[in-house]
Parts: C-alpha cells; sequence; structure tokens
C-alpha cells in the first residue's frame, strides 16, 4: 500500500464513567466501551467492523465524528488528529465525514420535511442558497432513488426503506470522502437490505466514497466489505482481507462467529461451534485475553497475558495466543 | 395495452405528478385531522371560543352595563330580581345585571388564563429546557426547585404572594403563573432529555449543526405538542384559582365583573331563594374548565407521537 490511508485510528479508548451519590457523586467505575482499538481505512475501499451488540462497535464510530469525546488514543484524518481539533475545525471538517444511522425512524426529525431534512447541511455549510438548494435537494434525493417531489413531504409518510435513502441524501449532501454507515440496514426488511447495500456501493463507485460500515451479520458484511476487522468487548481481535477472514479464519471468535451464518442448504452439515454464556460486562472484563471465558480453545497463559494485536503475515492481524505460539 | 400506449400512460402520469407536486402533510396537520374527529374536544373548542367571542364583544353583547344599579333608574323592582325577560339572569342586590356580569367576566377568566400561561410558560420552558439540554448540577438545582414549588401548598403561596402587595390584576397573574410554571418545567425536561439522544440530533450535530441550532431547530419543535397539551389543562385549574382567590377576596377587585366574585357575594342569598346570584357564574366557571380540559384532552390524543410511526 503505497499511499497514505485516509484514516487512521490508534489506540482509540472511551470509557464511559459510572457516578454514584447524591450532591457529592463519587466515580464508582467505568464502562470499557472502546478500550484501545488501531485500524485504518484506505481510500475507496470498505472495512467492515463486526461485533456482537454491546462490543463497542457503534461507539467506535462516533468516536471518529466526535458526536462522543473520545478518553484518549488518536484518529488521523488526511494529515491532522480529528480529536485535536477547534470547534471550528470540526465543523469544517464534518464537510469530509459523515454518518448514516441504523433507526430509519429515530435519525430523521419528523417535524421537518424532507427537503429541509436534506438541505440543513447545505444551509449551516452554505454550499447552497434558496433555489440552488432546492435544486441540490433534488438532485440528490434522484441520486439515492427517490423522487424529487418528494422534498416537500415529511418523514412519517415514507417507508424504512425510503427514509434510509433520506438519511443516505442527507450523508451524501456535503460531498464527503468518508462516510461511517453504522448498521444501516440492521433495522430493515431483508428484501430492502439489499436494495440498500446496492445503493451504498454504487454511490461508493460513482463518487469515491470510503465506507466504515458497522454491521453484526457476518454476511452482509461480506458482500460490501474489502477488508473487516472483528470486535470483541472493547478490542479488535482479529483484521484481515475479506477473503481471508471467511476462508481462512485465524481467532477462535471468529470461527464461532463464521459458523453461526446460516448456510440455505438443508442437506450440508457442518461443525458448529457454539458459544457458551454471555459476553462478559465490559465493567469489569476477564483478565487476560478477554475471550478466555468463552473460549472453546483456551490456555492457562490465556487467563494472565493479554495477547498483542500482530500481523501474523500479508496484513492479517489477530489478537490470539494460540496463533501467535504456533 | 400495447406497450407504447403503457410508456404513453407512464409519460402523462409522470407530468401530471409533477404539475400536482403533492404536499406532504406535516404532524400538525395530522393532529388536526384527528382532532376534528374527536366530538367532545371539537365541543371544548366550541365552548372556548364561544367564551372568546362573549369577552372581545362584551359591549356589544351584553345587554346592560355590567355596573351600573338599575335601581336607580328603573325602581325596587329591579334589585334581586329572579330572572325574567329583561333579565334572563336576574339581578343582584344593587341591582345589577347578572347576565351582563357574566358576559363581561369572561374577560377577567380569559384573560387571566393566557395572561398566567405566558408567564410560567417562559420560565417552565427555559429552566425544563436548560435543565434538560444541560443536565448535571444545573439539572439537579432546577429540578429541586421545581419540586419545592410543586410541593408547596399553591392557594397558600398564591395567597401570601398577594398578601404583601395591595392586590391588582397584573399581580395576580404573575402569582398564578409563577406557582403553575413547575408542570410545564417537567414536561419539557423529561421531552428534551429524550429527544437530545435521538439519532436526528446526532444527525443534527455530525453535519455541524450549533447548540443553538439544535436547540431551536430540533429539540423544541418536538416538545411543543406536549406543551400545548399541558398549557391547555393548566388553563382550566387557573381560572379555578383565580375565581378561588377572588372569592377570598384576594383577587380581582370590586365593582369589576368577576366569577369569583359574584358567587362569594351571592353565597349568602344562596340558602334564602335567591339562588340565580351565585348559581349563573357558577355554571359559566364550570363551562370554562370544562372547555378546555376538554380541548386539553383531544390534543393529547391527537397529538401524542406514538400515533405517528
Amino acid at each position: 500500500m503505497g499511499a497514505a490511508p485516509l484514516l487512521e485510528v490508534k489506540e482509540l479508548v472511551k470509557h464511559f464513567p459510572i457516578y454514584k451519590g447524591w450532591l457529592v457523586s463519587k466515580q464508582i467505575g467505568s464502562v470499557k466501551a472502546v478500550d484501545g482499538i488501531s485500524f485504518t481505512i484506505n481510500r475507496g475501499e470498505t472495512l467492515g467492523l463486526v461485533g456482537e451488540s454491546g462490543c463497542g462497535k457503534s461507539t467506535t464510530g462516533r468516536l471518529i465524528l466526535r458526536l462522543i469525546e473520545a478518553t484518549s488514543g488518536e484518529v488521523w484524518f488526511e494529515g491532522q488528529n480529528v480529536l485535536n481539533l477547534s470547534r471550528d475545525e470540526m465543523r469544517e471538517l464534518r464537510k469530509d465525514m459523515q454518518i448514516i444511522f441504523q433507526d430509519p425512524y429515530a435519525s430523521l426529525n419528523p417535524r421537518m420535511t424532507v427537503g429541509d431534512i436534506i438541505g440543513e447541511p447545505l444551509r449551516i455549510h452554505g454550499i447552497a442558497t434558496g433555489r440552488e438548494k432546492e435544486k441540490r435537494v433534488r438532485e440528490l434525493l434522484e441520486v439515492v432513488g427517490l423522487s424529487s417531489y418528494h422534498a416537500r413531504r415529511y418523514p412519517h409518510e415514507f417507508s424504512g426503506g425510503q427514509r434510509q435513502r433520506i438519511g443516505v441524501a442527507r450523508a451524501l449532501a456535503v460531498n464527503p470522502k468518508l462516510i461511517i454507515c453504522d448498521e444501516p440496514v440492521s433495522a430493515l426488511d431483508v428484501s430492502i437490505q439489499a436494495q440498500v447495500i446496492n445503493l451504498l456501493q454504487d454511490l461508493q463507485e460513482e463518487y469515491g466514497l470510503t465506507y466504515l460500515f458497522i454491521a453484526h451479520d457476518l454476511s452482509v458484511v461480506k458482500h460490501i466489505s474489502d477488508r473487516v476487522a472483528v470486535m470483541y468487548l472493547g478490542k479488535i481481535v482479529e483484521l484481515t482481507d475479506k477473503d481471508s477472514l471467511y476462508e481462512n479464519p485465524l481467532h477462535p471468535y471468529t470461527k464461532a462467529l463464521l459458523s453461526a451464518i446460516p448456510i440455505p442448504d438443508p442437506t450440508l452439515v457442518r461443525e458448529r461451534t457454539l458459544l457458551e454464556g454471555d459476553v462478559p460486562s465490559p465493567i469489569n472484563p476477564p483478565s487476560g485475553c478477554r475471550f478466555h471465558t468463552r473460549c472453546p480453545v483456551a490456555e492457562e497463559i490465556c487467563r494472565h497475558e493479554e495477547p498483542a494485536f500482530v500481523d501474523v503475515g500479508g496484513g492479517h492481524y489477530v489478537a490470539c495466543h494460540l496463533v501467535h505460539n504456533k | 395495452m400495447s406497450k407504447q400506449e403503457m410508456a404513453l400512460s407512464s409519460a402523462v402520469a409522470k407530468q401530471h405528478n409533477a404539475e400536482k407536486e403533492p404536499k406532504g402533510r406535516s404532524l400538525w396537520a395530522d393532529g388536526w385531522r384527528r382532532l376534528r374527529k374527536n366530538r367532545l374536544a371539537m365541543l371544548g373548542l366550541f365552548i372556548i371560543v364561544f367564551m372568546t367571542v362573549l369577552a372581545i364583544f362584551a359591549p356589544y353583547i351584553a345587554p346592560y352595563d355590567p355596573i351600573e344599579q338599575l335601581i336607580w333608574t328603573k325602581g325596587r323592582a329591579a334589585k334581586l330580581a329572579a330572572p325574567n325577560k329583561e333579565h334572563w339572569f336576574g339581578t343582584d342586590l344593587y341591582g345589577r345585571d347578572i347576565l351582563s356580569r357574566v358576559i363581561y367576566g369572561t374577560r377577567i377568566s380569559l384573560t387571566i388564563a393566557v395572561a398566567a400561561s405566558v408567564v410560567s410558560l417562559v420560565i417552565g420552558v427555559t429552566l425544563g429546557a436548560v435543565a434538560g439540554y444541560y443536565g448535571g448540577k444545573v439539572d439537579d438545582f432546577i429540578s429541586w426547585l421545581t419540586n419545592v414549588i410543586y410541593a408547596f401548598p399553591f392557594l397558600l403561596f398564591v395567597l401570601s404572594i398577594v398578601a404583601f402587595r395591595p392586590a391588582s390584576l397584573a399581580l395576580v397573574y404573575i402569582a398564578i403563573g409563577f406557582v403553575s410554571w413547575p408542570s410545564i418545567a417537567r414536561v419539557v425536561r423529561g421531552q428534551v432529555l429524550s429527544i437530545k439522544e435521538t439519532e436526528f440530533v446526532e444527525a443534527a450535530r455530525a453535519v455541524g449543526a450549533s447548540d443553538f441550532e439544535i436547540i431551536f431547530r430540533h429539540i423544541l419543535p418536538n416538545v411543543i405538542a406536549p406543551v400545548i397539551v399541558q398549557v391547555t389543562l393548566g388553563m382550566g385549574s387557573m381560572i379555578m384559582t383565580e375565581a378561588s382567590l377572588t372569592f377570598l377576596g384576594f383577587g380581582t377587585q370590586p365593582p369589576t365583573p368577576s366569577w369569583g366574585y359574584m358567587i362569594n357575594q351571592g353565597r349568602e342569598y344562596l340558602l334564602s331563594g335567591q339562588w340565580w346570584w351565585s348559581v349563573f357564574p357558577g355554571i359559566a366557571i364550570s363551562l370554562t374548565v370544562l372547555g378546555f380540559n376538554l380541548l386539553g384532552d383531544g390534543l393529547r390524543d391527537a397529538l401524542d407521537p406514538r400515533l405517528n410511526k
């Protein structure tokens, strides 16, 4: 990889403090939502970020956009550390980074027309006003597969899939370079999911977009991603290109996730790794390797020592003692 | 239908659409549609509109001057006269026409409802929004203050404010408004708390909107509906409070025609058979409060955001 990556995340940490007490409150602990993760995204590629709910993947997306302030770490976007930017610089940067949300019902203001919703970024950044703004809004609606006359309608007059397209149009309005897709299809019907995914792919091709695609569904991620990172309890456990992840998963957690994908062929029998127990609490994560409490192959060392996240060859990163020691 | 015909008809349909450009139905329009179907709410609205018309055009509607003591012009027959053709609601001890006084009384009651609501809205919305949006210690303090005022005996509190100063109408507005803001502050705070966590607020932040824009464009428009419900329901109780205060002699001062004052004066004659002096203003109060409550309940159903999904 010659060119510098578009986005580089280094040792990003977010601990949410937990307070107790009235008048005089005391911090009694913290939720370690994101606990030191590093990855890069190259221009024009799609990085899939998968994990169970509560593993910190959505928090990661919001930390990059500074919708939540990070506890520590660095986020480099085109040569500047996003986390150090001033209010005004950040506002400027928001033209380059956008987000698409999971819930198409909660992500659109019910009191605003679709035209006002999509036009808001144009207004805030002074990109277009008046007639020109209206024209641009109509263009955007058509780009995402809606009709230009939809601009005068309100969000509640649309279906879930249509609303998600409106969300995509709003994100596109500022001509961003990076779009963080926070489970953009998980709330949609399966038949609609494919449409939205295809739309995202078409847009990527047309506008050279870069995606961080957050999902809990490995089969959706497989379709759209170039590389995939697997997250567990605030850490990335494995990161590699799509093919080696699906053909040759190294981390036991990834293996378990992959074996949980249903195959549409009832005659096919395969070995399934079933994970036992629940995800441990992120307030008090297990010592050593965080996965050892549920890992089918854990050894003594996994209990005490945290495995390093290293390249085991060809850009295939994994954090597992058993893989490292092989 | 041949392919050509189909293409043609779809082209025609497209043109048709472009010309019509159907306009969206806002949530307000939706709410109004639902409200119109609610007969009780429309009855409430009718009562309020009716009372408002009486208040505005009182001098043209009332058959007599509300303060004029007809006893001087018409003789003793005009004193404590039972309802008759000339005086539909009868007259009082001083020979004043009760119908005219009841009509003029709408002015005091509705003015109180509106003015005290404005006072409580200004305080309640500001404090509620600040508490909900900024949270933390600010929220702790405002919520504490809200609870203190909420817990205070309402009438006693107003009485103690009014007792300090010579009674005046403005003081009554302010006093009633000052004790009614907590219910509005609570509603606003709760709504702001939940709305500021929604994804559309997050989206606005991601797009670069300022705090000011987020509060005024995204949060407050979504708070208005429950506030309208709260204020409408509150107006009924404000009218009751004014009548109670006046009944106790701390509110509107004579000879201004006020319902509470009329009930107070007429109460001594209730048992001796001259019921009309107290009963007609009593009916007027009940009707107006009923109107506000019916409309408030209807608005609550019509504007309920849970129905909009």
